[in-house]
């Protein structure tokens, strides 16, 4: 399946690369614990800041296949260490990553047509307690049956780094596709504007601090980049092991991935 | 007393919900990628057996129960409570409810030795022996020589349960049963 991930982008000139998976920052989303080591350095969550920081400095269209790391999250659908494919697209917007993602999903788990749902009509609502959002979100999606399913127009609070469309109702520029019930990728319009990144980073360090977290060093390197200019574009990751246990027909990592954590 | 945050939650673990005693059945962690993440756990209640299902975000805690799985020899019923001793050589006693034993009573006689659950050292539940030994009290007349082909008869056992038995049991004869499916295995 590998081979076949990178011939569908040799295929499409998206260039492979290999960015650190150890950083001196790492993401302040809210809900993304990182690990870090004994010396201070963070494991990191994806590749995202490292691969704008390229396409900022003017690479084309890149790919990266590798491992990421999340502290604390373990179960069926979860290991604290998984592997990531994540692209960026000089010059797509989410539609046109949409369509590119059902392109190589269909080369690997075989045609079938894709549904579009908006994030409120899953949740029932874009406001009120993002807990209960998000429970009712992961709820909804569990619920699917065997279905391919485009989730898109998610609330501004969970915009994460997608920028804004809409003036009267904002909503993110953000999908996730949802494959038999498995949350299998999240892509997004990229925000461009390093003033507005610059504000939801210390938004969310302000809900890391009222939730009693460590807040976390903003990553200034990214945010210069993207000062000096990220190029229109748009990027999405996908849990390739989720996506090997959708081609075998498995219910859990474990069945999986070797050496699982359980 | 002592609190358990979701990460240690484990089958088996014993917990304290809505004020009942609980054995934690199954730990599913679940979390949209951007999200909060939630334990969806499943519980089996200890005193009713009902199986509850709960929501937990993840680090909330919730309070462990003092609760014992330990070998028991039943002793007699007083008429309200049923006795039960601890076979470790302590002779410490249980005294159970007839709710408790539910259960169990069909099956057991004195001095069978049953798997009790203690909660804060108070019996909540008793199981019976996987097999026991019961005398038939009363049942229909065997039927000489038919030891092999089907038919059954209704027979009761000294604790006045009332079994399923194969034609050629006779008043008086002493059975092996399953308790788990209550059924006849063979003459003891």
């Amino acid at each position: 399946m590998l081979a076949q991930i990178r011939a569908f982008f040799a295929e499409r000139d998206v260039i492979e690369v290999q960015t650190p998976t150890l950083g001196r920052t790492s993401v302040t989303e809210p809900q993304i614990e990182s690990l870090c080591t004994s010396a201070g350095a963070f494991l990191q969550t994806s590749p995202e800041h490292y691969m704008k920081r390229m396409l900022a400095a003017g690479s084309p269209s890149i790919y990266q296949l590798g491992p990421v790391y999340r502290a604390g999250e373990s179960g069926h659908l979860h290991q604290e260490e998984f592997t990531m494919l994540e692209w960026y697209r000089l010059g797509f917007d989410d539609q046109a990553l949409m369509a590119e993602v059902a392109a190589l999903i269909d080369g690997l788990l075989g045609p079938a047509p894709y549904e579009r749902m908006t994030y409120e009509s899953l949740a029932g609502t874009v406001l009120g307690d993002p807990a209960e959002l998000d429970l009712a979100y992961a709820e909804a999606i569990e619920s699917f049956g065997p279905v391919r399913c485009f989730v898109t127009d998610f609330p501004v609070n969970q915009a994460a780094l997608a920028r804004l469309r809409g003036d009267r109702e904002p909503r993110a520029a953000r999908f996730e596709l949802i494959i038999d019930g498995v949350e299998l990728a999240n892509g997004y319009h990229e925000l461009t504007d390093a003033a507005e990144l610059a504000a939801r980073m210390a938004r969310d360090n302000q809900q890391r601090l009222d939730a009693g977290r460590e807040p976390m060093a903003r990553d200034e390197r990214l945010l210069a980049a993207m000062a000096e200019g990220l190029p229109d574009c748009a990027g999405v990751a996908i849990g390739v092991d989720r996506l090997v246990m959708l081609v075998l027909g498995a219910s859990s990592l474990a069945e999986v991935v070797p050496f699982a954590d359980r | 007393m002592a609190r358990y945050a979701t990460n240690e939650f484990r089958a088996g673990l014993k917990v304290l919900l809505e004020g009942d005693p609980c054995s934690i059945l199954e730990n599913e962690f679940v979390k949209p990628g951007k999200g909060q993440a939630f334990n969806r756990v499943k519980f089996r209640n200890l005193k009713s057996g009902r199986v509850w299902e709960r929501t937990f975000k993840s680090g909330e805690s919730i309070e462990a129960a003092d609760v014992m799985e330990l070998s028991m020899e039943y002793l007699y019923c007083d008429g309200q409570f049923h006795h039960f001793m601890k076979t470790d050589g302590s002779y410490e006693q249980a005294a159970a409810s007839a709710a408790a034993l539910a259960e169990a009573l069909p099956w057991i006689k004195e001095q069978d030795v049953c798997q009790v659950t203690l909660w804060n050292d108070d019996p909540i539940s008793v199981t019976a022996p996987n097999f026991v030994t019961l005398e038939v009290t009363e049942t229909d007349p065997g039927l000489k020589g038919d030891t092999a082909a089907g038919g059954t008869k209704p027979a009761t056992l000294s604790t006045g349960t009332v079994i399923r038995v194969p034609l050629f049991i006779n008043i008086g004869d002493v059975l092996k049963i399953d308790t788990r499916s209550g059924e006849y295995v063979s003459r003891a």
